[in-house]
């Protein structure tokens, strides 16, 4: 049963990767002039509309979590909507952390935007996918021993690295390199991405690795 | 007696620290004393006869000019092989190769008029100091200790000022960077902007569109065209880049028309500053930055012989005095360059003899000129060696004499050319000697003192590191350890002494202390790990993330680019530090109580836990928020060219518009008003304002008076102008008395705090009727108090929790700790902060009491936000320990500060304003007082950081 859940867990974080690693030179095949660098915000709305597509899809596929007992159609819209406001506000409340820690706040807001819906898309999104419009699961999810399922296991763990990455991604934009990739937001939403890639391949791992460790207490 | 090994142990890592920096700076401040001293027309720089006879004639000083114009056309970053002659017909790999095509045509059709040679900058290959350099002659460092810090102005006798001083026009036109260092030197001028390095062409049209004009106009005797579009191009797309090609080509174009333009009598001088790396950088030592491209054209023939195959290197800095000599100029004083020979032929091209002489001439002068300036120099500063000085004058005077002889046996009998070229070559000797003991001891790093410096440093910091978490146990062993290593200490200053002196240099105080420090400190961690290998929890004390933004933060200090931005770097961190804190608390489920999944927590925590999230989350917002305002003030470093400064950093007298001022005025009113408030009401909260003692008193009088003082000396000092004239006598006494009122009462405060610090402590725990609890963190004063407060404490808790707490007796005293504020000390603190607040507010200009107002909330948010964190005791070793995490968040804080309060670590930036705060006439011939002025507006977020803590520490000092 769990080495069967790891499996699916570890396909499924593949099927992501090769997403995000195709989202990099498919577009140029249809769109003429695309590049990661230089075309940037596009690229971020492509990235962003890619990973959500696929997360929702695998959602649909896994069913990671046992549905919930009611699931009447009313139900399932008021949930879906209920998504949808929270995903905008954690775009918000990105944003308006991002211009607390310094970015610019009246120029390159677009920029800044974009950048904080690839990071909810990277950290908002798969939490709604796998524990719902539920504030409450969240919070518990992230601490020390909140985690009931491998799959929140994951959660944690690409969560964390994409913040990381994208915290990360902000040390090289004062070096005087002069790349094209130093310029903001670039190195940060680059950052993000790279730990996500890395959170998803890295959980997998970890999860095997400590396989015998986790138990996880049925709420 | 442990008190006194305590305060000895602190001394030592003092001394430590010092001489760790001592190290550091004797290897890498290169400085430098700017003479003021000037050359003369009438005035030779030595005694002996002139050959040329140039004294009698007019416009002629030393010597008869030889031309009585020149164009200096300075190329910014043009390296030597941007210029080197291209053979025809061959593609050329890289787009900056072979594109000064009329620089080889005029070289290969015209040998005797033109001349190419490699031109050697010296480091700092920095514009501003090449400049320096090219009119100077001399070798700018990093800090000219000059007699003027506040403007670029160079001081010293320069090439511009002697062209004033014999009447001569000198136009100039191209990068701005010459009016701040040549201000009203000319007579003619157009300046374009320079600080915008991805501006390829402001400048460069600029000069394009005056340079012809005024070369045909004939109001100058010296035109200057500073282009720049070479260098903004190598910073902006490198050297490799196609539009270095354009960018060179249009200066070929440029050259053409000019050497079609020029006159006779005029001297066509075309140089770069320095050169640029394969990145387009320049800055440092490296070959392709210090090689840079000189070209000499004249329309008359000018050189005697044809020019070598490889053309031939000269220092940057001989280009001063030729150019003085060939003017008819006297040298700048300072220059210690060489004439270039080749330029000074006789009357009589064909004659070697007169050539010959007319060169013993030229380099006599010169060498006439450098003695003089060593002379003076050595009288000033000691830096030059002095050995090295005395073989350099031996040198001369021998050669001074053998040119005399020479010069007396002309006049009777022939004289060998051959003696001539000896004596040349003799002066050639001395000049050089006299360059090379200047460059060692002013343009060279020592890079073995710098990293012997670093590395004290770093393992003065792992000492703290090792002992901090050591030391707190009251077993620690100082006395042995410190005293084994103060004998060592001493013991290898001897030895190092012993050496010095055995290999006979003299003795240097940075060296020896360096000496003492490291072997102390050797000794010291030796005997440490001698006493049984202490665990890697001791160690690495905090958390590994702590850990590794300090590594961060020390590691920004070897990045350039990250100390131009540590404005912007020290509030990141802090900001991720803050944010780590909050998320961190949550991780280990101590904001959010009450799942059932959370089975480590037991009920009453809980309950607490539950007002802790919300709480938390809101002090985390507000702090970012501060921090994010507190940006609002910051100034810029020079180098950035897109960021603006804050305009809030103007003083309010500098404004014109009377409603904003009067607006502006009223918010910093506010700001004052607020600030002496929050803390009257803190105080009074935490029922600290009852008792009659004398801090309490100053509190609660003083303080408002020293808030009355300040917002009258800025009303007086931003509107004195505005006074009317019965008045004025009275507003001047007062701008002088207020500040000095206002200082007179902190120090009369901090002293009345000093003298009693512990006051509040005694009175919360007397007043027994006062239910409010104190609650306590930081470390007790001493046993005593800890036996009497803690049971207070308690007991007033039971009495207000009855009922409401379950728990055991063991957690409650843990619980208390998670409310409070800071320690027993922070009414202290508090007044302490409020009283070094005054008089440093009234050294900055008005409007930064905003920031000031700003950074008080936010240190009040962190240390809340802190005792959040550490309040819990399950965070923390002990109840009683400071966590890491508590004191880098002060130190960024620190630093943040520093930049918000409108400061920037260079030069320029330093507020010379602060030093008149109470002398507005200045203070005569004493530097020491606005020096401390100066230092106190420069270091004020340092010294209000740190010296808040100075009660406490006394405290503690006196208790332990």
């Amino acid at each position: 049963m769990k080495d069967t859940d790891i499996k699916r867990l570890f396909y499924a974080h593949l099927f992501c990767v090769f997403s995000i690693i195709l989202t990099t030179f498919i577009p140029s095949l249809f769109l003429e002039e695309f590049s990661v660098l230089e075309t940037h915000l596009t690229w971020l709305c492509i990235c962003s509309i890619c990973v959500t597509i696929l997360n929702v899809a695998l959602y649909l596929l896994v069913k990671p979590n046992p549905s919930s007992k009611r699931s009447s159609i009313s139900h399932k819209i008021s949930r879906v909507l209920k998504s949808c406001v929270y995903f905008s506000i954690s775009c918000l409340l990105y944003h308006a952390i991002i211009v607390l820690y310094g970015a610019p706040l009246i120029e390159l807001m677009l920029e800044t935007f974009l950048f904080a819906v690839i990071l909810s898309t990277f950290t908002t999104l798969p939490c709604l996918c796998l524990l719902g419009p539920n504030i409450k699961a969240w919070l518990r999810v992230f601490t020390k021993n909140g985690a009931t399922s491998i799959w929140d296991n994951s959660l944690q763990i690409t969560t964390v690295s994409s913040v990381i990455g994208a915290w990360l991604g902000a040390f090289p934009i004062p070096l005087d390199w002069e790349r094209p990739w130093q310029v903001w937001p670039i190195s940060c939403t680059l950052g993000a991405t790279c730990g996500y890639v890395a959170g998803l391949l890295i959980s997998p791992v970890w999860i095997y690795r400590n396989r015998k460790q986790l138990t996880y207490k049925s709420r | 007696m442990l008190k006194a090994l305590v305060l000895l142990f602190l001394a030592w890592v003092c001394f430590l620290f010092y001489a760790g920096i001592a190290l550091f700076t004797s290897g890498f401040l290169l400085t430098r004393l700017e003479l003021t001293n000037h050359s003369i027309c009438q005035e030779l720089p030595g005694k002996g006869p002139l050959v040329g006879g140039g004294r009698g004639e007019p416009g002629a000083c030393w010597t008869a000019p030889r031309f009585s114009r020149a164009v200096i056309v300075l190329i910014d970053a043009l390296r030597f092989d941007f210029v080197q002659p291209w053979p025809g017909g061959l593609p050329a790999p890289q787009p900056f190769l072979g594109r000064l095509g009329s620089i080889q045509r005029l070289l290969e059709a015209q040998p005797q008029h033109a001349r190419l040679y490699r031109f050697l900058a010296d480091p700092p290959t920095t514009t501003m100091q090449r400049l320096k350099a090219l009119t100077t002659g001399s070798l700018p460092t990093f800090i000219d200790a000059g007699s003027n810090f506040a403007s670029y102005a160079i001081q010293e006798d320069n090439l511009i000022a002697q062209l004033n001083n014999t009447g001569k026009r000198v136009v100039f036109m191209g990068d701005d960077t010459w009016k701040g260092l040549f201000p009203g030197a000319f007579s003619e001028a157009f300046f374009f902007p320079s600080f915008n390095v991805k501006d390829l062409h402001t400048v460069d049209n600029g000069i394009l569109e005056h340079l012809y004009p005024t070369m045909d106009r004939d109001n100058w005797d010296l035109l200057i065209a500073h282009f720049l579009g070479v260098d903004h191009c190598g910073h902006k797309h490198g050297p490799h880049h196609p539009e270095m090609a354009k960018k060179l080509n249009q200066m070929d174009q440029m050259l053409q028309t000019l050497v079609e333009r020029l006159e006779n009598d005029t001297l066509l001088v075309v140089a770069g500053d320095h050169g640029m790396t394969e990145t387009g950088d320049h800055g440092g030592d490296s070959k392709l930055e210090v090689m840079a491209a000189l070209f000499l054209y004249s329309p008359l023939p000018l050189f005697p012989r044809a020019p070598l195959k490889d053309p031939e290197a000269v220092p940057q800095v001989n280009l001063v005095p030729t150019l003085a000599l060939l003017l008819g100029l006297p040298i700048p004083f300072g220059n210690i360059g060489e004439v270039m020979v080749d330029l000074f032929s006789g009357e009589g091209d064909t004659q070697p003899l007169a050539t010959a002489l007319a060169q013993a001439s030229a380099y006599h002068l010169n060498a006439q000129q450098v003695s003089r300036f060593l002379h003076a120099y050595s009288l000033a500063a000691q830096d030059l060696p002095p050995e090295e000085l005395q073989r350099l004058q031996n040198l001369f005077s021998s050669a001074s004499s053998e040119y005399e002889r020479l010069l007396d046996q002309l006049k009777t009998e022939e004289v060998r050319e051959a003696d001539i070229q000896a004596l040349i070559s003799q002066l050639r000797l001395f000049l050089r000697g006299a360059r090379t003991a200047c460059t060692e001891t002013w343009a060279q790093f020592r890079p073995a003192r710098m990293i012997g410096g670093t590395v004290l440093l770093a393992s003065t910091c792992l000492l703290c590191l090792v002992t901090s978490g050591l030391a707190s146990s009251p077993d620690f062993p100082f006395h042995c350890l410190l005293l084994k290593s103060v004998a060592w200490g001493l013991a290898g200053s001897a030895l190092l002494a012993g050496g010095l002196m055995a290999g006979g240099s003299g003795l240097e105080p940075a060296l020896l202390s360096a000496g003492a420090a490291a072997t102390s400190l050797v000794a010291f961690l030796w005997n440490l790990k001698s006493r049984g290998r202490p665990p890697m929890a001791i160690i690495l004390p905090g958390p590994l993330p702590i850990l590794v933004l300090l590594f961060l933060r020390s590691a920004a200090l070897f990045s350039d680019s990250f100390i131009l931005a540590e404005a912007r770097a020290a509030p990141f961190l802090l900001r991720s530090l803050s944010l780590f804190l909050v998320a961190q608390l949550h991780w280990e489920g101590r904001l959010l109580g009450g799942w059932p999944t959370a089975p480590c927590l037991s009920s009453p925590t809980v309950s607490m836990a539950r007002r802790e999230g919300p709480r938390a989350l809101g002090l985390l917002v507000g702090l970012l928020l501060c921090v994010r305002l507190s940006s609002l003030f910051l100034r810029c470093p020079e180098e950035t060219p897109v960021c603006q400064s804050s305009p809030w950093l103007a003083p309010l007298a500098a404004m014109d518009g009377g409603q904003a001022k009067n607006l502006w005025y009223g918010a910093c009113l506010g700001a004052l008003g607020v600030l002496v408030l929050s803390v009257r009401f803190w105080l009074r909260r935490c029922g600290n304002l009852n008792s009659p003692a004398p801090p309490v008193l100053f509190v609660r009088w003083g303080l408002p008076l020293m808030a009355l003082g300040t917002a009258a000396h800025w009303a007086l000092a931003s509107g004195s102008d505005e006074a009317p004239p019965r008045l004025q006598a009275l507003v001047s006494g007062a701008v002088v008395g207020l500040p000095r009122a206002v200082l007179g009462l902190a120090a009369l405060g901090l002293g009345l705090l000093l003298w009693q610090p512990v006051t509040v402590l005694v009175k919360t725990g007397a007043s027994s009727s006062n239910p409010i609890v104190v609650p306590f963190v930081g470390p007790p004063a001493s046993q005593a108090d800890l036996d009497y407060v803690v049971p207070q404490i308690y007991r007033r808790m039971q009495d207000a929790l009855r009922g409401k707490l379950a728990g055991g007796g063991s957690q409650t005293p843990m619980a208390l700790a998670a409310y409070g504020l800071g320690s027993v000390y922070s009414a202290a603190v508090v007044t302490a902060l409020a009283l070094l607040a005054f008089p440093l507010l009234l050294l900055h200009t008005e409007r930064i009491s905003l920031a000031f107002l700003i950074l008080f909330l936010q240190s009040f948010l962190l240390l809340q936000l802190l005792a959040t964190a550490i309040g819990n005791p399950a965070g923390s070793s002990g109840p009683f320990s400071v966590p890491w995490l508590a004191i880098s968040a002060w130190a960024l804080t620190a630093t943040q500060t520093f930049y918000s309060t409108g400061h920037q670590p260079v030069f320029p930036a330093i507020h010379w304003n602060a030093a008149f705060v109470g002398f507005p006439e200045g203070h005569g011939s004493s530097p020491l007082l606005p020096a401390v002025l100066v230092g106190a507006n420069t270091f004020a977020s340092h010294l209000l950081f740190s010296g808040s803590w100075l009660p406490a520490a006394l405290a503690l000092a006196l208790c332990v």
